[in-house]
C-alpha cells in the first residue's frame, strides 16, 4: 500500500506525530553527526575547547570564590567540586544556545526541503554530547587527582545527563521558535545564559539556600542536575531525591509545552525565517 | 483511483506582503507598531479611508488551483516569476502550509528544489553525500547500496574524502546532482534543478530526467527551459498571478506562455523626459509592423528611438541591451557607432535592426540604455520591450546558451 500524503491547511494546536520523527531518526543521526564533525574543523585547539571552558572556569571560581570569598564546598576540595558542576552546566548552556539557534541557522535547509522540523534543535541538543564527554572524562582523571574513588551511586549519572538534555531541549523549542519570528532571542540568550548559571548552585553549595526555600531552587531544572552530579560523583551528602524530582518535573513541563508551542508555530517557518 | 499520483483541489496560499513587519521583527518594531497605530487608525478616520482596511497588503500567491497528475506523467509547470510556480512547489513538497484547499500525493514524495541543500562545505564529498542523502528522504542502507553509482556519476572518485570546499563550483554542482538523480521515489517534483551548471553538464541532467520518466516515475516538472519542457512532459500548466491560465499539451503551452510577453505595448510614447534628451517615442516593430505576439525567426526585428536633445551635447551614449530571458545581458549597443558622439540640439531617430536567426526559442527584453558619456545615466533598465522568438521545437535543439550559433559549422566526410 502506498503512502498518501494529505496537504491541508492547519491550525491551532497540532498533535506531536512523534511517529514521523522516528521515520526520520536517520536524519537526526547525519545531522547530530554532521554538527559534531563541523564543530571543530578549521580551529587550531580542536576538540580542547571543550575542555578549555570548563576547566578555566572551574579555575576561575576556585581562585575568586574557592580561595578568596571561602565559599563552603560540602567537604570536598572546591576545584574538583565546581568542576563536577561545570561539566553539566557546560553540556547545558552549549546545548540550549545551539539549539535555540537552530532553525535560524538551518533557514537553508527549512526553506527548501521537508522533514519533521523538531530533528533540528533535537539533533543540536545532542550534538554536545561529545564535548560532555570529553570534559567528563578529564573530570574522572581529575577524581583521581584528588584520590576521589567514585560510588555505586554513579549508575544515576545517565538519567541526570537526561535530565539536563530535557531541559535545554525543552526551553530551547520555546526560544527557537520565537527566534524565527524575533531575533532579539539571538541577543538575549548568552544573557540568559549568564543569568542562570548564577541562578544554578554552580560557585555555591545549595546549602547556603534556607532548608524552607530549597524547593523553590529545585524550580531550576539545572540545580537538580547540579546537586545530583556532585552527589554521585563526589558522594556529597546533598542526596538530591526531592529536588531531583521537583526539577524532573518542570524540565518535562517545558519539553512537553515546547514540544506543543514548536509544532504550533513550525508552519509558518518556512515563511518567517 | 487508484492510477492517481497527486491530486489538488482548490489549493492557495496567502501571503502578507509589504509586512517586512513580520519577517525578523524585534520587539521593538512590535511595541512601536503597537504605539504608533492608534494615531495611524485616527489619520485613516480624518482622511476618510476605509477602518478596517489591512495595513499589510496580502497577496495570493497561488489561488484556486484544481488539477490531477496520474502516475507515470510527467507534468510541467511554466509562468513568469511571481506566476507562483514555486508556491506550488512549496506546497506540494509540505515546506509551507496551504491557506485553502487540499492537495493528495499518492506514493513516496521527493522534492528537489535546489541542489546540493544542506551540503557543509567542510565535510568531504562522501560525508555530504550521506548528509544530504538524508535530508532528501534516503535511508542509510539505500545511500550505501548507491554510493559507488552517484561518485561515478559525479566523476569525483579522486576527491571523495576531500572537503567540497576545495571542489570547483562544476564539481560541487555535478556532486549535487548526483545525489538528487539518485532519488528513488515514486513521485518527483523538480524545480530548475537544470538552470545550473555549464552546457554539458545541463545536457547529462536533462539525460537522467528523460530516464527517469522512461522508468514510470511521476515527476513534477518547473522550469524556463522551454526546450526541455517540451521534450520531457506529457502535459503542462501554464501559471500566470497565481491561477491556472491552461493545462495543455507542451507545444500550445509553450507557444501560449511566449506569445504573454507580447500582450504589453510594442510603441511607448514619451517614455522618457530629460532636461538635456528626451525621447518622443520608442517603437518595436517586426517587418515594419508593430510586434504583436511571438517573432518569426524569418522576421527583422527594428527598434526605432526618435528623440529630441535639447541642449548640445558632447558624448550622448543612446542604445539598447538585449537581455536573454533569465536576464543575462547579451549585449549592449549605443547609436554612436554610426551617429558619432556629439548632438547638437535638435530631432534624431534612430533604427536598431536585430536579425533574428541567431536567438533561441525564448524571451528576451530589450531596455533603452541612455547615458551622457562619463557624466550620468538618464535611463537604465527600466524602460524597454518583452519580445520571444518562436521557432518549433524540432527546430531549436540548442539547449544551453542565450544565443544560437548560425552558420559555424563545416562537415565533410573523409572516408567512406
Amino acid at each position: 500500500m502506498q503512502p498518501v500524503t494529505l496537504i491541508r491547511p492547519r491550525s491551532g494546536w497540532v498533535p506531536l506525530d512523534l511517529r514521523e520523527l522516528w521515520a526520520y531518526r536517520e536524519l537526526l543521526y547525519f545531522l547530530v553527526l554532521r554538527d559534531v564533525m563541523v564543530r571543530y574543523k578549521q580551529t587550531v585547539l580542536g576538540a580542547a575547547w571543550a575542555v578549555l571552558q570548563p576547566v578555566l572556569t572551574m579555575v576561575v571560581f576556585s581562585l575568586f570564590f574557592g580561595k578568596l570569598a571561602k565559599i563552603p564546598s560540602d567537604g570536598v576540595p572546591y576545584p574538583i567540586w565546581s568542576y563536577a558542576a561545570l561539566v553539566p552546566w557546560t553540556l547545558f548552556a552549549g546545548a540550549l544556545m545551539q539549539a535555540s539557534n537552530s532553525l535560524v541557522g538551518g533557514q537553508n535547509l527549512i526553506k527548501k526541503v521537508y522533514f519533521p522540523r523538531l530533528a533540528l534543535p533535537i539533533a543540536a541538543t545532542l550534538a554536545g554530547l561529545v564535548d560532555f564527554l570529553i570534559a567528563f572524562i578529564v573530570l574522572l582523571v581529575m577524581m583521581a587527582g584528588f584520590g576521589i574513588t567514585p560510588t555505586i551511586q554513579l549508575l544515576w549519572l545517565p538519567a541526570l545527563v537526561l535530565l539536563a538534555l530535557v531541559t535545554a531541549l525543552g526551553v530551547a523549542l520555546w526560544l527557537s521558535a520565537l527566534n524565527v519570528q524575533f531575533r532579539d532571542i539571538k541577543h538575549t540568550l548568552p544573557f540568559l545564559i549568564q543569568l542562570w548559571l548564577f541562578i544554578t548552585p554552580i560557585a555555591y553549595p545549595s546549602s547556603i539556600v534556607p532548608e524552607q526555600y530549597r524547593p523553590l531552587l529545585a524550580l531550576n531544572p539545572m540545580a537538580g542536575v547540579v546537586e545530583g552530579f556532585r552527589w554521585a560523583l563526589l558522594g556529597t551528602d546533598t542526596a538530591p531525591g526531592l529536588m531531583v524530582g521537583i526539577s524532573s518535573l518542570v524540565a518535562l513541563l517545558l519539553l512537553i509545552g515546547g514540544a506543543f508551542y514548536f509544532r504550533r508555530m513550525e508552519k509558518s517557518f518556512a515563511d518567517v525565517v | 483511483m487508484g492510477d492517481v499520483a497527486i491530486r489538488v483541489e482548490g489549493l492557495g496560499k496567502r501571503y502578507r506582503i509589504g509586512g517586512r513587519r513580520r519577517v525578523g521583527r524585534t520587539f521593538r518594531e512590535t511595541v512601536t507598531e503597537s504605539m504608533t497605530a492608534p494615531f495611524r487608525r485616527a489619520k485613516a478616520v480624518l482622511s476618510g479611508e476605509p477602518l478596517n482596511a489591512d495595513p499589510d497588503t496580502e497577496l495570493w500567491a497561488l489561488r484556486n488551483l484544481s488539477f490531477e497528475l496520474k502516475k507515470g506523467e510527467v507534468l510541467g509547470v511554466i509562468g513568469r516569476n511571481g506566476a507562483g510556480k514555486s508556491t506550488l512547489l512549496k506546497l506540494l513538497s509540505r515546506i509551507t502550509d496551504p491557506t485553502e484547499g487540499v492537495a493528495e500525493i499518492h506514493g513516496r514524495l521527493g522534492s528537489l528544489l535546489e541542489v546540493g541543500t544542506g551540503f557543509h562545505p567542510e565535510l568531504s564529498g562522501r560525508e555530504n553525500i550521506y548528509l544530504n542523502g538524508a535530508i532528501l528522504g534516503m535511508g542509510r542502507r539505500e545511500i550505501d547500496r548507491k554510493l559507488d553509482e552517484i561518485v561515478a556519476f559525479a566523476e569525483v572518485e579522486r576527491f571523495i574524502e576531500t572537503p567540497v570546499k576545495h571542489y570547483s563550483s562544476g564539481m560541487y554542482l555535478r556532486l549535487a546532482f548526483a545525489v538528487a538523480a539518485h532519488l528513488e521515489t515514486e513521485v518527483l517534483l523538480v524545480d530548475e534543478v537544470l538552470a545550473v551548471g555549464d552546457a554539458q553538464f545541463q545536457r547529462r541532467c536533462l539525460g537522467k530526467m528523460e530516464d527517469l520518466s522512461r522508468r514510470g516515475r511521476t515527476v513534477l516538472f518547473v522550469s524556463h527551459n522551454l526546450g526541455a519542457v517540451q521534450r520531457l512532459c506529457n502535459s503542462v500548466l501554464v501559471l500566470g498571478s497565481g491561477e491556472l491560465l491552461a493545462r495543455e499539451d507542451p507545444a500550445s503551452a509553450v507557444s501560449r506562455y511566449l506569445g504573454m510577453g507580447a500582450e504589453q505595448a510594442s510603441i511607448l510614447e514619451n517614455p522618457l523626459d530629460d532636461a538635456a534628451v528626451s525621447v518622443r517615442r520608442l517603437s518595436l516593430l517586426a517587418d515594419g509592423e508593430p510586434v504583436n505576439g511571438p517573432v518569426e525567426p524569418g522576421s527583422v526585428l527594428e527598434v526605432v528611438a526618435e528623440y529630441d536633445v535639447h541642449q548640445s551635447i558632447d558624448g550622448l551614449l543612446l542604445g539598447f541591451d538585449l537581455l536573454s530571458g533569465n536576464g543575462d545581458a547579451v549585449f549592449r549597443t549605443y547609436d554612436q557607432e554610426v551617429a558619432g558622439l556629439d548632438r547638437k540640439p535638435g530631432s534624431y531617430r534612430s533604427t536598431l535592426r536585430l536579425p533574428l536567426d541567431w536567438l533561441r526559442s525564448m524571451p528576451y527584453r530589450l531596455d533603452l540604455v541612455v547615458a551622457h558619456h562619463r557624466h550620468r545615466w538618464l535611463c537604465r533598465g527600466d524602460i524597454g520591450f518583452s519580445f520571444s522568438v518562436y521557432r518549433p521545437p524540432q527546430d531549436d535543439v540548442h539547449l544551453a546558451g542565450v544565443v544560437r550559433l548560425v552558420d559555424g559549422w563545416d562537415h565533410q566526410t573523409l572516408e567512406p
